[in-house]
């Protein structure tokens, strides 16, 4: 079995910019294995543009983006493996992974980043009755046929949802010359960002239902056509509110899974919120030397964030590989509470963070004229107004190693919404 | 005539509801937004709507059989589906490289199509 200081589970942007600031803070020996047959993930099908504001000042498409950071590990020749699988991880971290020019192969590495993105909620989630026909995708695999394949998928399409794949979708298969009847989101919001509804369906005309959900899909062999309705604030559909649509295309844009099977393999404790694992201030896991970032984690907004994020954890696996496990004993819970879902991470050492610990989290509803505050058991240290926080957006705060050192015997640190 | 537009705000999540008052193409005010962020936006969008538009380019000999594309700046609103049928009929030939001009002005924009992703040759 092979020795590998630092495997990194995932080429897409979390992997990548893992890779290159671990390689940045001094580490040499990183393998980056990738299931894909290159190196960027899903930013290869993300043709829209509107990424990189942050990181780069200007606007990129996804690809354009991800060859970025594609070729800042190409400059630094770190090592990859292509239409590669990786299989199983042990608690003690020895990788097993395939591909056909290898055949299978472990390696024993001394650090893990884990970096395997996220998946689509499928229709088997749903439960929506009628038959199954051709002609149902997630609005990802649309995506990836139109984008990467050249396939169009078909001409007449509703979607279900309102995530922003399914409305970049919505755009994007408009402009190919499809007819988009429909956006149906059952929440009484959408999860996309307002540009996005404004440029891919106000743009066009094309309708957004909030409230209302899909009731049945018609048609044996292809999509014909399906039935809408209005949901209650139970979201249970509300009889004599259905409308037909023909179509011969359903688009499902339900969500976002952060896929995890290997991080269970390996025994990694699991936030059944964010379906990610939990992890402390340094991103790493409930296993030592194990670390996670990007989607894998919590699924973000925007991939800086994801590079971001990433960044610090292949800074932190190269500090445990040069200087070993930090033998913490002195984490605090980091508490999500009044309308704040979840928080990443969800402990903070203040004797071994950073200088400054950002804590990354999602609230559960639209919030308007609110505080995001932070309290060290009883005492509020942070008061910030926002004029909006919606589901869709990740927000975050910003905590000093100063303030929290000088906080003797702190026993939990919380995160939550006040509103006006 | 004073004409009213009405539009989302795009700048951040609140998606203020504006409404522009106009006069012969002039902009008389502008009400509904909470910043000064949306009144930028507005007045820009009532008056000169721009968009940058990615699509794809069919390929001849590569490793993929289509290159994401965009216009290389933003172009009007209004241009969009002349870009689209445009670009719909043309072919490149592999390799292609990120910020390779497909096509210059495209549909008398006077913008550029370039290639937003890396195709090599098959095989």
């Amino acid at each position: 079995m092979k020795n590998c200081d630092l495997v990194i589970i995932g080429g897409g942007p979390a992997g990548l910019a893992a890779a290159v600031s671990a390689y940045d803070a001094g580490i040499r020996d990183i393998l980056i294995l990738e299931r894909d047959n290159c190196l960027g993930g899903i930013l290869n099908q993300c043709i829209h543009n509107g990424f990189g504001l942050h990181t780069f000042k200007e606007e990129l498409t996804g690809p354009e983006y991800a060859d970025r950071f594609i070729r800042q590990v190409l400059e630094r020749k770190i090592e990859y493996r292509l239409s590669t699988m990786v299989m199983d991880i042990t608690p003690d971290k020895i990788v097993t992974a395939m591909n056909r020019e290898d055949g299978m192969f472990q390696l024993k590495a001394r650090a893990v980043i884990l970096a395997m993105g996220c998946r689509e909620r499928p229709r088997g989630a749903l439960n929506i009755p009628g038959f199954r026909p051709a002609g149902i995708f997630s609005a990802g695999t649309a995506q990836r046929l139109i984008n990467i394949e050249g396939y169009m998928p078909g001409r007449e399409v509703v979607i279900l949802g309102s995530g922003d794949i399914g409305l970049i979708m919505a755009r994007r298969m408009t402009l190919e010359g499809a007819k988009v009847k429909v956006v149906a989101e059952i929440m009484p919001y959408s999860g996309g960002l307002k540009r996005n509804i404004v440029q891919c369906l106000d743009d066009f005309g094309i309708p957004l239902k909030l409230s209302h959900t899909l009731v049945d899909i018609r048609g044996k062999e292809r999509v014909e056509g399906v039935t809408i309705a209005q949901v209650d604030e139970h979201m249970k559909p509300i009889p004599g509110t259905e409308e037909d649509y023909s179509c011969d295309t359903v688009l499902l844009s339900v969500g976002l899974l952060p896929e995890n099977e290997l991080s269970k393999c390996a025994g990694v404790a699991l936030n059944p919120v964010t379906r990610g694992a939990f992890v402390n201030d340094r991103l790493e896991t409930s296993i030592d030397g194990v670390f996670a970032c990007g989607n894998v984690l919590h699924v973000h907004d925007l991939v800086d964030y994801v590079s971001e994020e990433a960044a610090s954890a292949g800074r932190h696996a190269a500090e445990y590989i040069t200087s070993g496990e930090k033998k913490s004993d002195s984490a605090v819970p980091v508490r999500a509470v009044d309308g704040v879902r979840y928080t990443v991470p969800t402990t903070v050492d203040p004797k071994l963070c950073d200088e400054m610990v950002t804590v990354r989290f999602r609230v559960g509803k639209v919030f308007k004229n609110s505080f995001i505050s932070v309290y060290l058991d009883d005492e509020r240290i942070q008061h910030r107004k926002k004029q909006i926080m919606a589901p869709g957006e990740m927000e975050q705060v910003i905590l000093p190693k100063k303030t929290l050192l000088a906080r003797d015997g702190l026993k939990e640190i919380t995160v939550r919404i006040e509103e006006a | 005539m004073v004409e009213t537009k009405h539009l989302t705000c795009i700048c951040c999540p609140m998606g203020c509801q504006i409404s522009v008052d106009m006069e012969d193409g002039k902009v008389l005010k502008i009400t509904g937004n909470t910043c000064k962020r949306g009144e930028i936006y507005a007045a820009k969008e009532v008056v000169s709507p721009t968009r940058v538009v990615t699509t794809t380019v069919k390929v001849d000999g590569g490793e993929l059989p289509v290159v994401s594309v965009k216009t290389e700046k933003d172009i009007p609103k209004g241009k969009i589906f002349d870009v689209m049928s445009v670009v719909e009929e043309i072919h490149v030939k592999a390799p292609v490289a990120i910020g390779d001009v497909i096509l210059p002005d495209v549909a008398g924009t006077g913008v550029n199509i370039v290639a937003t992703k890396n195709i090599a040759k098959a095989g």
